[in-house]
């Protein structure tokens, strides 16, 4: 099943490959990863989105706790989250299909945000769904170059006071 | 005080409690070997490989159960120290690596003797430091030995550019560390210990099953306190021995692959698995899907990682070991009566069936070709009054050594568990005798792992370190052809190395003592003779070549299915099977 872990980490050189080299070395799988330093600049937020049984989301779990650099790690999936991902789509677009996809942007609340005579950069964000439906759309135009930023999430705050919390993943 | 950072890192390693580093210089770390040459209180002493500084801080580090110091130039000398960091990692032993790298200016510029010694190291230390700035210099050496002695011990390296050991600051020495990723947890959460301690009342078939850990963190009074307490069966692991006397009544020996039968078994037929700082290594469970088919689990690990990575647990316990038994005594000191022992009696009598059916066992004839697990034994017996450390490289001669010599007390045991590093044994042995002088250290080898490190005899000799190897020589890399005996229709592809050193002459050689025993008879004097040698020994004993160690559980098999002697077609097949010349002769194997 498809885990999206939330990871602080020490915003220093070579973190980022303790992470990556965690994962290659125990076989553990990592679907997107995205990585931007914290509102305290000593620190970083990475999301990993990852997927295993149960027993290898507690064992990646663990092992990122175990590494030294890495703060705090939330198992997303524990509770409720919301995430987003944004795709920057350059699409050809020969005269006669320049409206359909500013239609087909308009429809998905994209922008178009650099336009040459033969192309559009769209911008767009929203779920995965969302994403792969638009870029469904647009291959017909015929898409140049795409790229992805990975997703980010962040867990739900719950509305009363007395709802579930986030499950912090302790260091048991 | 203004300081250079080659005098920063002495100064740090004295405050350390730092008395012994083992090393090798080279063109970057010249300065820091300069500054080591104008001091007094540390000792250095100069391997002939990068790989034996590393394994003798280990053999230091298990010996004394602190950190092991090694310091390597940068490139080459790196990637030599790279095995024994790896086998540091492996088997939890807390070691600080200070290697030589380019100046910071150089660094990426593939300089004369560079090497990626961060990225080289990173999957096997616990952590690894690059100091590009004389200033953070004594801060890291602390986190350094903080992060290689707390929670789960193991390697560290701190990379260290020439001009950072050169330049000059003032010296401010930190008082304290503190590191917001790394917090071990000593302490077990206090319910959990309440269910195991309700867990261990109600079983009626438990064993304890003890490693490495309760070593480390010092565990063994209170490990004998609760086995005792409890009268519970005690398996030890490879890395455990020595953590609960050999010789106690409750004691089942190694378990395991190569481990007693008694001990296999109880493990399989328990209803109750109590492991202390043990990790559920292939070695130990065999097939995982039917490893301990009857038992509850209960795990202690400083490591939860450790926890649940192999087989499942019912009662998790992250903690030190040495707390969390204290704590675990405490409870079942107030609740344990007689009750617990009548409950355990039929288990007792089925353990001690066991026990007497299949006893470890060879044949040693009298005017025959010496069997290793009589030179093992007689080793032990003649050498046992005298607590000595023990050191052994990988394969026949280890699993013989851990079934044979029996450990009284902990730190005793110098063995290459995790990683199998062939090599490991006589280094280790010297760093152990480096730590303790007076002390009788013996390496126990085979003739293929000793030339692996050969080359520090020359360190024994020079560095006075009386270190007593006992090669069980059979002209074998012994545990392949065992392999191939069993799995490989007797095929010995590169494992008859037909010819070996005269390791009495290379003794000599080196300006140590060589000895042989050839026959059975000779055998004690000649270990008498090597003991009372004031000075490195090698005492060659030619063991019978076929030998091989039972019981046996091959690789992925099931625990109570050992094998418990050579199959019957085995001893057809290995006479006459191959030509070899031991002595410039082809010649026919014979026994």
């Amino acid at each position: 099943m498809e885990h999206i872990i939330s990871v602080t980490v020490e915003n220093k050189f070579g973190v980022l490959s303790r992470v990556a080299g965690l994962f290659s070395g125990r076989g553990f799988n990592i679907e997107s990863l995205s990585v931007a330093p914290t509102l305290d600049p000593s620190m970083s937020q990475m999301t990993i989105v990852t997927s295993g049984d149960d027993r290898i989301i507690e064992q990646i779990v663990k092992h990122l706790n175990k590494l030294i650099d890495v703060i705090k790690v939330v198992d997303l999936n524990e509770s409720e989250f919301v995430s987003r991902e944004t795709a920057l789509i350059k699409v050809h677009t020969k005269a006669e299909d320049r409206a359909e996809a500013l239609r087909i942007a308009d429809i998905f609340r994209a922008n178009v945000i650099d336009s040459t005579p033969a192309t559009y950069t769209i911008e767009v964000t929203g779920d995965p769904k969302k994403i792969e439906a638009i870029i469904n759309l647009l291959q017909p135009l015929g898409i140049k170059e795409l790229t992805r930023t990975g997703r980010v999430a962040v867990a739900r705050e719950p509305i009363r006071a007395s709802a579930v919390q986030p499950k912090k993943v302790a260091r048991e | 005080m203004k300081l250079n950072g080659s005098e920063i890192l002495i100064e740090c390693l004295k405050r350390e409690g730092v008395k012994t580093i083992f090393a090798l210089p080279g063109g970057v770390v010249l300065k820091i070997f300069d500054m080591l040459h104008q001091q007094k209180d540390l000792d250095v002493i100069l391997t002939r490989h990068e790989q034996g500084a590393g394994h003798m801080a280990e053999g230091y580090a298990k010996a004394t159960g602190k950190a092991g110091v090694c310091l390597v130039t940068s490139g080459p000398g790196m990637t030599n120290v790279i095995t024994a960091l790896a086998d540091a990692y492996m088997d939890s032993v807390p070691l600080v690596c200070f290697s030589g790298q380019v100046p910071t200016s150089l660094i990426g510029n593939d300089a004369f003797q560079e090497a990626d010694n961060i990225g080289l190291s990173r999957p096997c230390t616990k952590y690894n430091f690059l100091v590009k700035d004389v200033n953070d210099l004594a801060m890291t050496i602390k986190e350094a030995f903080y992060i290689a002695t707390t929670g789960r011990p193991g390697p560290v390296l701190v990379d260290i550019p020439k001009d950072v050991s050169m330049a000059t600051t003032e010296f401010v020495y930190p008082t304290s560390v503190s590191i917001r990723g790394y917090n071990p947890t000593y302490d077990g959460n206090k319910w959990q210990i309440k269910q195991a301690a309700e867990a261990i009342m109600k079983a009626k078939k438990p064993i304890l099953y003890v490693g490495g850990g309760v070593v480390f963190s010092g565990a063994s009074a209170e490990l004998i306190e609760l086995a005792e307490l409890t009268q519970i069966p005690v398996d030890m692991t490879l890395m455990g021995l020595g953590a609960f006397p050999g010789e106690h009544q409750l004691s089942l020996g190694m378990l395991g692959m190569h481990g007693t039968y008694q001990a296999n078994m109880a493990m399989h037929y328990s209803d109750l698995v109590i492991a202390i700082g043990a990790r559920f290594d292939d070695r130990v469970t065999g097939k995982v899907s039917e490893f301990c088919p009857h038992a509850k689990v209960i795990h202690v690990d400083i490591d939860p990682t450790s926890i649940r990575k192999n087989i499942h647990v019912d009662i998790p316990i992250v903690g030190d070991c040495k707390t969390v038994l204290r704590e675990l005594n405490q409870i079942l000191r107030a609740s344990v009566n007689g009750e617990q022992k009548e409950l355990r009696k039929p288990w007792w009598k089925q353990i001690r069936e066991w026990e007497a059916a299949h006893p470890l066992s060879y044949q040693q004839d009298a005017d025959g070709p010496i069997k290793p697990q009589y030179v093992v034994k007689r080793l032990y017996e003649l050498t046992k009054d005298r607590d000595p450390i023990v050191s052994t490289d990988v394969g026949q001669h280890q699993m013989w050594a851990a079934q044979y010599f029996k450990l009284a007390k902990p730190n005793r045991w110098l063995t290459s568990g995790g990683l199998g590093t062939m090599g490991f044994g006589f280094p280790a042995a010297m760093g152990a005798q480096a730590a303790f002088p007076g002390r009788l250290v013996l390496c126990i080898a085979g003739d293929g792992s000793i030339q692996m490190n050969m080359q520090e005899m020359a360190t024994a000799v020079v560095s006075k370190l009386p270190v007593k190897i006992i090669v069980l020589n059979n002209r074998f890399h012994g545990m392949v052809r065992q392999w191939q005996d069993l799995f490989y229709q007797g095929r010995y592809a590169s494992s008859d190395l037909e010819n070996t050193p005269d390791f009495v002459k290379l003794a000599e050689a080196y300006g140590a003592v060589g000895l042989r025993a050839n026959k059975v008879g000779d055998l004690d004097a000649v270990l008498k003779e090597a003991i009372a040698v004031n000075g490195p020994v090698i005492v060659d004993v030619p063991t019978y070549r076929f030998e091989n160690v039972y019981p046996m559980i091959p690789a992925g098999g099931c625990n109570h299915e050992m094998i418990l002697e050579d199959p019957p077609e085995l001893k057809d097949k290995q006479v006459g099977a191959k030509k070899v010349t031991p002595d410039g002769n082809d010649t026919v194997l014979t026994a």
